[in-house]
C-alpha cells in the first residue's frame, strides 16, 4: 500500500491514498465511540455523520487514478462538504479543500510539503469556525500536530517519523480538551457542563493524523 | 432497530427519503421535489422577477422546512439527515432553481452547522454571480447571548421569519429590502421553549436525555439538547409564566406593545393542551398590558415527538401585521389563498 519506507524523503500518492483509507477505517471502527463524545455534548450525530462522508470518499478514490495528491486532497475535500453536513462537513471538507490547493499538482510531498498542507488545512479550517485554542474544538488537536510538524521540519526529520511526532501531538491536543468549557459549537450551550468530557471533534482529528503515520509509516 | 424505540418507518436510513416522497405524492402538484441533491421548490420556480427564498435545516422539524414551501412563503427548502444540517450542494442547487433574476434570500437558523453550511453555499452561488443575502435568526432566550459561546439558537421566529419575508417577496421588493425586514423580524422576536420528554431521533434509537416521570425540562433546543434547567412537573400556568417572563423580559416587551404570539408544539402534544397554553399566555400578557393581536397555535417547529412547548413573541408594527395578513398558500400555511 503506502509506498515509503521508514527512512524515505517523501511520500507519493499511493501513500496518500491509504492515508485516506486508513482514515476512514479508524472512523468506521471508532464510530460508537465518537456517538458517544458527541452525545455526552454535543448533538450524537459526529460518528454517524463523519462514517457515511468517508463511506462516499472511499467510493470515489475506487474509481480514482492519476498522481496529483493535490486533485485528489481537493476532490476529498469536495465530497466530505456534499455528503457529511453538520458542522464536521464545512470543516473537514475545507482542511482537505485547503491542504488540496497547497499541494496542487504535486506527485510527493516531503516533510516540509505535508507541513505546508496541514498548516493550509488548519488555517481553513480557523477562518471557516473561527475557533480559537482552548475553545474545546478540533484546532486543539491540529494546531500540536502542525507545531510538532514545523519542529521536525527543523530539526531535518524525514517525513514518516514527523507525522508520528504530529501524531502524538494531536493525541496530547486531544486528551488536553476534556477540562477545557467548550467556547463553539454546540457543547458551548453547556457552559460549565462540558468540562469532563473529551472534544469529538478532536478526537476524529487525532484519528486523522493518526493514520496519516500509520500510513506513512508502511513499507 | 432499538426495541425501545416505536415509530412509523420502515428503515432509520430510509426516513428523510421517504417523506420527501410523502411530500411530493402528496403535493406535486404545488411542489417539485429533487432527490439528489435534495431539496424542495415551489412547482413555478423560478418567479420571474421575484426574490427567491431559501431556508434549510435538519430534518425531524416538520413542517418547518419543507411545509412552507409555496406563494406567499419560501421559494425552497432543503432538508438535511435528521437534526443533521444540510450540506452546500444542496443549498446551491435550491438556490439556482429559485433565482428569478432578483437574487436569493438565504434564511439560516443560528447553529453552528447549518450556519457554516449556507456560507459556503452563499460562496459558491457568490461565484456564479447570483446575488444571495442571508438572515440568520437567533431568537432563543434560553441560551446566553456571549463570545463564549455559539450564541443563541434559531427557533420559533424563523417560521414567522419566512412567512413575513415571503409576503414582502410577493410585492417584488429587493433582496436587500426583504433580507432587512427578516433581520427586522428576528430583532422584535424572542422564544423559548420546554419539554415534557425527549425525542429518539431514528438512527440512534436512544432519547436525547433521560427525564423523571416527574420532572419537565425548561429552556430546551429543537434538536433534543438538554435546557436550562430542569424541575419539578408543574400546571401549564406555571410553565407559562417561566417561559413568558423569560421572553418578556428580554427584549423587553412592553405595556402598550401588539404582539403576534406563537403556542408552538413541539410534535408529541396535542392541541387541546397548546390551547390551555395559550389562555395562561393570552392572561399573562394581558396583565402586562401586551396585547396580542395575531396568533398561531399548532405544531410548526417541532423536534421530532417530544412533548413540551415553546412560546415565541414577535412585536408587531403596521408594516409586519400587514405582511403577516398577506395571502399564503403552502402545505403547512394556509389563508388567503
Amino acid at each position: 500500500m503506502g509506498c515509503v519506507t521508514p527512512d524515505a524523503e517523501t511520500i507519493d500518492h499511493a501513500a496518500v491514498v491509504a492515508w485516506i483509507r486508513r482514515f476512514a477505517a479508524e472512523i468506521d471502527e471508532h464510530r460508537a465511540e465518537l456517538v458517544r463524545l458527541d452525545t455526552a455534548i454535543g448533538d450524537g450525530d459526529h460518528g454517524t455523520n463523519m462514517d457515511r462522508g468517508m463511506r462516499k470518499v472511499v467510493e470515489k478514490l475506487d474509481g480514482a487514478g492519476g498522481n496529483d495528491i493535490g486533485a485528489s486532497l481537493k476532490s476529498v475535500g469536495m465530497t466530505l462538504v456534499s455528503s457529511v453536513g453538520g458542522a464536521a462537513g464545512p470543516l473537514y471538507g475545507t482542511l482537505f479543500l485547503q491542504m488540496g490547493s497547497a499541494t496542487g499538482g504535486s506527485a510527493t510531498l516531503d516533510t516540509a510539503g505535508f507541513t505546508q498542507a496541514l498548516e493550509a488545512g488548519l488555517r481553513g479550517v480557523q477562518s471557516r469556525g473561527k475557533a480559537e485554542p482552548g475553545d474545546k474544538t478540533m484546532v486543539d488537536a491540529l494546531v500540536p500536530a502542525v507545531e510538532a510538524l514545523h519542529r521536525a521540519e527543523s530539526d531535518g526529520v524525514v517525513v514518516g517519523e514527523a507525522t508520528r511526532r504530529a501524531a502524538d501531538a494531536a493525541q496530547e491536543g486531544m486528551k488536553a480538551t476534556i477540562p477545557m468549557e467548550a467556547r463553539k459549537g454546540r457543547a458551548s450551550y453547556l457552559g460549565p457542563r462540558s468540562v469532563g468530557h473529551q472534544d469529538p471533534g478532536a478526537t476524529s482529528s487525532y484519528l486523522l493524523l493518526r493514520s496519516a503515520a500509520e500510513a506513512f509509516a508502511n513499507t | 432497530m432499538s426495541p425501545a424505540m416505536k415509530k412509523l418507518i420502515n428503515a432509520p436510513d430510509d426516513v428523510v427519503r421517504e417523506a420527501l416522497e410523502g411530500m411530493e405524492l402528496a403535493y406535486g402538484d404545488r411542489l417539485r421535489v429533487s432527490y439528489d441533491p435534495m431539496y424542495i421548490v415551489r412547482a413555478d420556480a423560478p418567479v420571474d422577477g421575484k426574490v427567491g427564498i431559501i431556508s434549510g435545516g435538519g430534518s425531524g422539524h416538520e413542517p418547518m422546512h419543507g411545509g412552507f414551501v409555496g406563494p406567499g412563503m419560501l421559494d425552497g427548502a432543503c432538508p438535511g439527515e435528521v437534526f443533521t444540517s444540510p450540506t452546500p450542494d444542496q443549498m446551491m442547487a435550491a438556490t439556482k432553481a429559485v433565482n428569478g433574476g432578483a437574487g436569493v434570500l438565504h434564511i439560516v437558523k443560528n447553529y453552528t452547522g447549518d450556519v457554516m453550511n449556507f456560507e459556503m453555499a452563499a460562496d459558491l452561488a457568490g461565484e456564479e454571480g447570483i446575488p444571495v443575502e442571508v438572515v440568520v435568526t437567533n431568537d432563543d432566550v434560553a441560551v446566553q447571548d456571549s463570545l463564549y459561546t455559539a450564541g443563541r439558537r434559531g427557533v420559533g421566529i424563523t417560521v414567522i421569519a419566512e412567512k413575513i419575508c415571503g409576503a414582502a417577496a410577493e410585492e417584488r421588493r429587493s433582496v436587500v429590502d426583504v433580507a432587512e425586514l427578516g433581520r427586522r423580524v428576528n430583532a422584535q422576536g424572542r422564544s423559548m421553549g420546554m419539554a415534557l420528554t425527549a425525542c429518539t431521533t431514528p438512527s440512534s434509537g436512544e432519547p436525547s436525555f433521560v427525564l423523571g416521570d416527574d420532572e419537565m425540562e425548561i429552556g430546551i433546543g429543537i434538536h433534543g439538547e438538554p435546557g436550562r434547567y430542569r424541575e419539578p412537573l408543574a400546571p401549564a400556568s406555571v410553565v407559562v409564566e417561566r417561559l413568558a417572563s423569560a421572553v418578556v423580559e428580554d427584549l423587553p416587551y412592553n405595556s402598550g406593545d401588539q404582539v403576534l404570539a406563537m403556542v408552538n408544539g413541539m410534535g408529541g402534544t396535542p392541541l387541546i393542551e397548546l390551547f390551555v397554553v395559550y389562555r395562561e399566555l393570552h392572561h399573562f400578557l394581558q396583565e402586562r398590558g401586551i396585547t396580542i393581536t395575531r396568533r398561531l397555535i399548532g405544531n410548526y417547529i417541532t423536534s421530532l415527538e417530544m412533548a413540551g412547548c415553546s412560546i415565541t413573541l414577535l412585536r408587531l408594527d403596521d408594516e409586519l401585521t400587514r405582511l403577516w395578513d398577506a395571502p399564503v398558500n403552502t402545505p403547512a400555511l394556509r389563508w388567503g389563498a
